[in-house]
């Protein structure tokens, strides 16, 4: 029993894993970026939450309403003014910029909201609860995963069905032939970007409301992001669910064996499988 | 002769520190037709890269309808009418055949191409619309560069080398489209080999030897000595 509900468990913390990690493969898939700051925007969005929260009084999943445009809007710019003028044929130059950017986040957090843990206060919600058959699920660790399948149901469609996920999959595949299209690859790129932050700051707001957050607490979210994004494969959305999923168990698994064993379990269970399948256990073409 | 639509002046391209064009001057007046010819190197891709604005100039290198375009980006070109069929096709793989016509389309210039007309003028691309456009044969992913760049709906329209690595009997069945293309009073500035079909297609000639405009004339005019002391510079 007490497995079971370990598994279970697992599974609702890998949605939000899966949501760390759905920006990050996006932004790998389009424009083969490494965003070394993604762990930070995600900590960066639970501090702009936090003070959404505090100011106007909003409760923290109301507060997303003003904070997913808000991080957005930040992504596009981020994007147009720093990101894209690094950009080019080496992916070296814009993967330094990112670990510059991580670098100026946490240290602007830190001296903005000093080191001590916050955390977003959900009320009611976080300790409500509903019975399913011999288990208990939290009702926000449900909703967290249900937000997560939506969310990469929705990128999925985007992706395939839109005009701009055919410009994003044209430009991916073709930048200067997709210019020719008149798809202005700058804005292209910074639509991207905008779209991983909303993303992330859904992600961020989720991570305040479970976990107290710091300054510092940008890379372990970074990890688990790019452990999920490998193990379900570049480039396959529902693969990177299906990883933060794996990982989500391997943790709680790991945790329910001996409490100290939870973070170190996710790593072996990340590296048996790069071992066994290298290209993650989905990946989206055989090349 | 009348105005022209395209205006090159003395238009320099480097690629480093390799100059590929030397001071190229031509015009090109709407409704015609241009056979762009040379040996390889001699700068006929350079050129056209450079009108769509693959390649930035001098922005009064390149006038368009008179308008100054050797600076602007290739995206703000294509919204001026200007559309490439690039050498090798160079189709988005990602897409399917349809999906890569609907982006040559996706800046919604007004005009005689839409997705029907194209699938009408090339039956194949209707028939095989939700392929991936790399499964298709050379000859129909040059069918889906060419679609590509006519639904854009464009005024001038650059081809390079659309009969490269083709089956000669795939090469006539592209040919044969031409005209219904061009009798939309569309302007077209095509790269081709093959010297019999380039004069053959073209009301007027040009050849680049080295970067350089070796020799113009009409098409029906210029004589097989006349091209190949331009092409090989003897």
């Amino acid at each position: 029993m007490e497995w079971i509900n370990a598994i279970a468990q697992g599974v609702l913390l890998g949605g939000l894993y899966a949501l760390f990690a759905a920006g990050l493969s996006l932004i790998f898939g389009i424009m083969r970026l490494v965003n070394i700051a993604h762990g930070d925007l995600i900590v960066l969005s639970a501090y702009v939450a936090l003070t959404v929260t505090l100011a106007l009084g909003l409760h923290p999943l109301l507060a997303l309403v003003l904070v997913v445009p808000g991080m957005a809007l930040f992504g596009y710019a981020l994007q147009r003014l720093i990101l894209n003028r690094a950009m080019g044929e080496d992916i070296l130059p814009p993967l330094l910029v990112t670990f510059g950017l991580s670098v100026i986040i946490q240290n602007a957090l830190l001296t903005g909201y000093s080191a001590d843990p916050q955390k977003l206060d959900a009320g009611w919600i976080e300790t409500a609860s509903v019975q399913a058959g011999p288990l208990v699920l939290g009702v926000m660790p449900l909703l967290v995963f249900a937000c997560a399948v939506a969310v990469i149901g929705a990128l999925q469609w985007m992706f395939y069905r839109t005009a701009l996920g055919r410009a994003f999959r044209a430009t991916s595949d073709r930048q200067d032939i997709a210019q020719l299209m008149g798809l202005n690859r700058a804005h292209v790129f910074a639509m991207a970007m905008a779209l991983c932050l909303a993303v992330t700051a859904l992600a961020g707001v989720f991570l305040g409301i479970r976990t107290a957050f710091d300054p510092a607490g940008g890379s372990a979210r970074l990890i688990y992001g790019f452990e999920a994004v490998i193990i379900g494969g570049l480039g396959n959305l529902w693969g990177t669910l299906a990883g933060g999923v794996i990982l989500g168990v391997a943790q709680t698994v790991g945790a329910t064996i001996h409490p100290g064993f939870q973070v170190l379990a996710g790593h072996l269970v990340f590296l048996a499988i790069l071992a066994v399948r290298p290209r993650g256990l989905f990946p989206r073409r055989e090349e | 002769m009348p105005d022209p639509v395209l205006n090159i002046d003395a238009l320099d391209a480097h690629y480093g520190d390799f100059q590929a064009l030397h001071g190229v001057t031509m015009q090109v007046t709407a409704g015609e037709v241009l056979a762009l010819i040379g040996a390889n190197g001699a700068g006929k891709t350079t050129l056209l890269r450079a009108v769509a604005g693959l390649l930035r100039s001098r922005s009064g290198a390149i006038l368009w309808q008179g308008r100054p375009i050797g600076a602007l980006r290739a995206d703000q070109i294509a919204a001026l009418g200007i559309a490439m069929v690039p050498e090798g096709r160079l189709l988005f793989d990602s897409l399917t055949v349809e999906e890569n016509l609907i982006i040559g389309g996706q800046l919604g210039r007004r005009g005689p191409w839409t997705l029907e007309r194209v699938q009408t003028l090339f039956p194949i691309l209707r028939e095989r619309r939700h392929f991936p456009a790399n499964a298709l044969s050379g000859g129909q992913q040059q069918m889906v560069a060419i679609g590509r760049a006519l639904m854009a709906n464009p005024e001038l329209i650059l081809m390079d080398e659309i009969s490269l690595g083709l089956a000669p009997v795939v090469i006539r069945q592209i040919y044969d489209a031409l005209p219904a293309i061009v009798a939309e009073g569309l302007t077209a500035i095509i790269v081709e080999q093959d010297i019999t079909r380039a004069l053959s297609v073209s009301h007027r000639i040009y050849c680049l030897q080295e970067g350089r405009v070796a020799l113009t004339g009409p098409s029906v005019d210029v004589t097989r000595d006349a091209i190949a002391r331009a092409y090989f510079g003897v």
